[in-house]
């Protein structure tokens, strides 16, 4: 029997790994991280919980939400603007002997009134480090049928140790029970790690994190998944459809341009499982008489003049006559003045790059360039 | 209870498009994809509400599911309103019988109950078939000015293309004195634009008395305008100079996708003062591919472009496989165009699949007999076979 996912609630934590994709958090939540020419990466756990037929969700953030807010609004382009559940928004408390929570389960804490009250049965937690279309109701009904305490999506590859350092790894029995955690292991090669999405039942999590609040424990990777997976039943369900982590600038930068690949781009935007974001009213992208682009992502309100090759392009760029950018990801607004060039850049939102200015990067370190900067 | 609104916005949206048979099929007029991201009634929703117009009555009659889920509540032109918003106002089985809109005039007229109820003192009269960027407040303005019963936008256009409209004759304090409907030989170049300003409680007693007049067209061009000009109520012409079109032919049609990739065109889509708002088909960016050559062109969200694509208008979700050529012309909403096929001067239908090969219209300047030559347009949703060729100036039904 599969459950019903009306009865599933949805907890997405917009601050965790702010830290990890350095000067892109500076001013905003990892949640509200640009992506892909007209995304953030919030939309992409936002859709699939709505897509698999989750209509409450609550939006766990921390400090830095501004951008997320303003992106988010009454949640309607998730058609989560609903009477009966719909998007909750879940800052902090503020009160002036509190500090900001530091983990996941003080997160969660801060967040117990609104799960308490929440009519779901099941919780789906989830980050924003990980750009996927995942279907949520097989691993519901798997969670369910294994009678597990807690599942983890996990997915099982060869990995490069810059990428475990950043990870969860987990150690499997043949029925998929977790029987050892490492986190951040300083290792290399075929392992099972942790995608940062949980489905659990919500008086389990409630009274998980009881306990752990009274005991002074904050992590739920090291005081829940590996203190505790001896006694509690951990489930790592498996998934291998197509998915890009986000750990780092060098992997935000790999990620964006996996999606040139349009194999890739395929396996993430599914005609009927649509990746939701902010409207924002662009005329379509115009392609001047002059340019050249090639192997590109153009957003709509783009003006191109100039060419652009291997490039991710946001909403409302402009690239002018006889500039060339390649190997770039322009974010929203960014100008390329006439006759400049730029090749490995980062551009943060509305950047200016003078007349004839070079910006010259490597792939080994992408330049990243801050927000509202005139070079 | 309803809030009183100064002014009410009644967009005529039931025309067939008869001329425009391959592309309204099944769907009105209004609502046929322009400019790769938008639908013809895109320009004036969003000039009502880019005007401060909040109520709009869209008068729908021809095949309007396509419209009616397209306008939704009006969310996407923020005309979803506590109070007021947009509206499909479709003719409905009354007490005493059951009419379908029988003339513009009488579109209205029917609709009387629903304009009331905002108690306005004026009413917008607009077309769902034109493309251009108005503000409707100004020629309010105009209107108030000179205490006029009934004010009518015009463009002032060249003399030889001023027998294609109606055309206002006007004294030298733009009052309308005279006008005469496609003249052979006009007396002035001063085109109606089909926009209108009434003052509501002269337009009500007018359309009251046409709808009492068996033997009347209920028109406003034929009856209403004439009607109020005999009774000597004032009627002024109000001199807009922007970019206008209509887009009731296919070349009309055609040509207006064209002028926004003409630098000396004025219509710019660009000032974010002056948004066009249209329901986002929520897809990812276009993707540009390795073999691709795109110049002068719109292009929009959900395209796979891997061919070569010039002076053209590119819909959402096209996909223009490699090594097909797109020349001069317009491939609407999911349009899928295989290898090697070539479209010039054409236009392609929502989700028409063009075979490899095919080869779809042509340039003027390969055909000797001019006569021949026109805009090739392929209906929706066909399956054109690979190695097809589709002669310019056809115009494709069924699949071939």
């Amino acid at each position: 029997m599969s459950v019903n996912m009306g009865n599933v609630l949805g907890l997405v934590f917009a601050n965790m790994h702010d830290m990890t994709v350095g000067e892109l958090t500076k001013n905003r939540t990892m949640g509200s991280v640009l992506f892909g020419g007209r995304y953030r990466l919030i939309d992409f756990p936002l859709s699939n919980m709505v897509n698999s037929g989750i209509d409450s969700v609550g939006v766990i953030t921390k400090d830095n939400y501004q951008s997320l807010l303003d992106h988010l609004g009454s949640a309607r382009e998730w058609d989560l603007a609903r009477k009966k559940g719909g998007l909750y928004i879940l800052p902090p408390f503020g009160n002036a002997n509190a500090a900001l929570y530091t983990g996941r389960i003080e997160a969660l804490n801060g967040a117990m009134s609104f799960i308490k009250h929440s009519l779901c049965d099941y919780v789906i937690l989830s980050d924003c480090d990980i750009v996927t279309n995942i279907d949520y109701r097989p691993i519901v009904d798997a969670h369910e049928e294994s009678g597990a305490d807690i599942t983890v999506v996990a997915h099982t590859g060869v990995y490069t140790n810059e990428e475990i350092k950043m990870s969860t790894v987990l150690n499997k029995d043949e029925s998929g029970r977790v029987t050892g955690v490492l986190i951040r292991p300083d290792i290399s090669g075929t392992c099972t790690t942790s995608l940062n999405m949980f489905v659990m039942k919500k008086s389990f999590l409630i009274d998980l994190v009881n306990d752990l609040i009274a005991r002074g424990q904050v992590s739920f990777e090291s005081d829940v998944l590996q203190a505790k997976c001896g006694e509690l039943n951990i489930q790592a369900y498996e998934y291998n459809n197509y998915f890009s982590k986000i750990y780092s600038v060098g992997s935000y930068f790999a990620a964006n341009m996996a999606l040139l690949e349009p194999e890739n781009a395929k396996q993430l935007y599914l005609p009927k499982r649509a990746i939701y974001t902010k409207v924002s009213d662009n005329a379509p992208a115009k392609y001047d008489l002059n340019c050249n682009v090639k192997n590109s992502l153009i957003a709509d309100g783009c003006i191109i003049e100039g060419d652009v090759e291997n490039s991710v392009i946001f909403r409302g760029v402009k690239v002018g006559k006889g500039a060339k950018v390649k190997n770039c990801i322009l974010m929203q607004g960014t100008v390329v003045n006439d006759g400049a060039e730029c090749s490995y850049l980062i551009t943060d939102k509305n950047v200016n790059v003078g007349a004839n200015r070079m910006l010259i990067s490597s792939p080994e370190y992408p330049m990243y360039v801050g927000k509202e900067a005139s070079l | 209870m309803f809030n009183k609104k100064e002014c009410v916005a009644m967009l005529l949206a039931g025309g067939q498009g008869s001329r425009l048979y391959a592309l309204t099929q099944t769907v009105a007029k209004p609502a046929v994809p322009f400019g790769a991201k938008y639908r013809i009634i895109d320009f004036p929703l969003s000039n009502c509400i880019n005007s401060g117009i909040d109520t709009v009555g869209v008068l729908t009659q021809y095949q309007p599911l396509v419209l009616n889920e397209y306008i939704g509540n009006g969310q996407p032109w923020d005309l979803d309103r506590l109070h007021g918003g947009v509206h499909v106002l479709s003719p409905y089985e009354k007490a005493s019988g059951k009419d379908w809109y029988s003339g513009t005039a009488n579109a209205i007229y029917q609709n009387i109950p629903f304009i009331e109820r905002y108690d306005p003192d004026y009413v917008v009269v607009l077309s769902g078939d034109h493309i251009y960027k108005m503000d409707y407040n100004k020629m309010l303005d105009f209107h108030k000015a000179k205490n006029a019963a009934a004010t009518i936008a015009v463009l002032d256009v060249p003399k030889e293309e001023a027998s294609r409209f109606g055309i206002m004759i006007t004294d030298e304090d733009d009052n309308i004195i005279d006008f005469e409907e496609k003249p052979a030989n006009p007396r002035s170049t001063l085109a109606s634009m089909g926009i209108y300003i009434f003052d509501w409680k002269k337009l009500k007693k007018f359309l009251i008395a046409n709808e009492e007049d068996e033997n009347a067209s209920k028109d406003f061009g034929k009856n209403i305008i004439p009607d109020m000009r005999e009774a000597g109520e004032k009627l002024v012409a109000y001199r807009f100079d922007g970019y206008w079109k209509d887009v009731g032919t296919i070349d009309s049609l055609w040509e207006a996708n064209m002028d926004l990739i003409n630098p000396n065109i004025p219509i710019d889509l660009y000032d974010p003062a002056w948004k066009i708002y249209s329901r986002n088909p929520i897809l990812p960016p276009q993707s540009i591919g390795k073999k691709a050559e795109i110049q002068n062109s719109m292009v929009t969200e959900g395209c796979f472009i891997d061919g070569s694509i010039e002076f053209s208008i590119i819909s959402d979700g096209v996909t223009v496989e490699e090594g097909a050529v797109i020349y001069d012309s317009i491939l609407m909403p999911g349009a899928h165009i295989k290898k090697g096929a070539k479209v010039e001067y054409a236009i392609v239908g929502e989700d028409t699949v063009i075979g490899e090969n095919a080869q779809i219209g042509a340039r003027p300047e390969t055909i000797e007999d001019k006569d021949t030559w026109g805009v090739a347009v392929v209906g929706n949703k066909l399956n054109i076979s690979d190695g097809a060729n589709v002669l310019p100036k056809a115009i494709i039904y069924e699949d071939m």
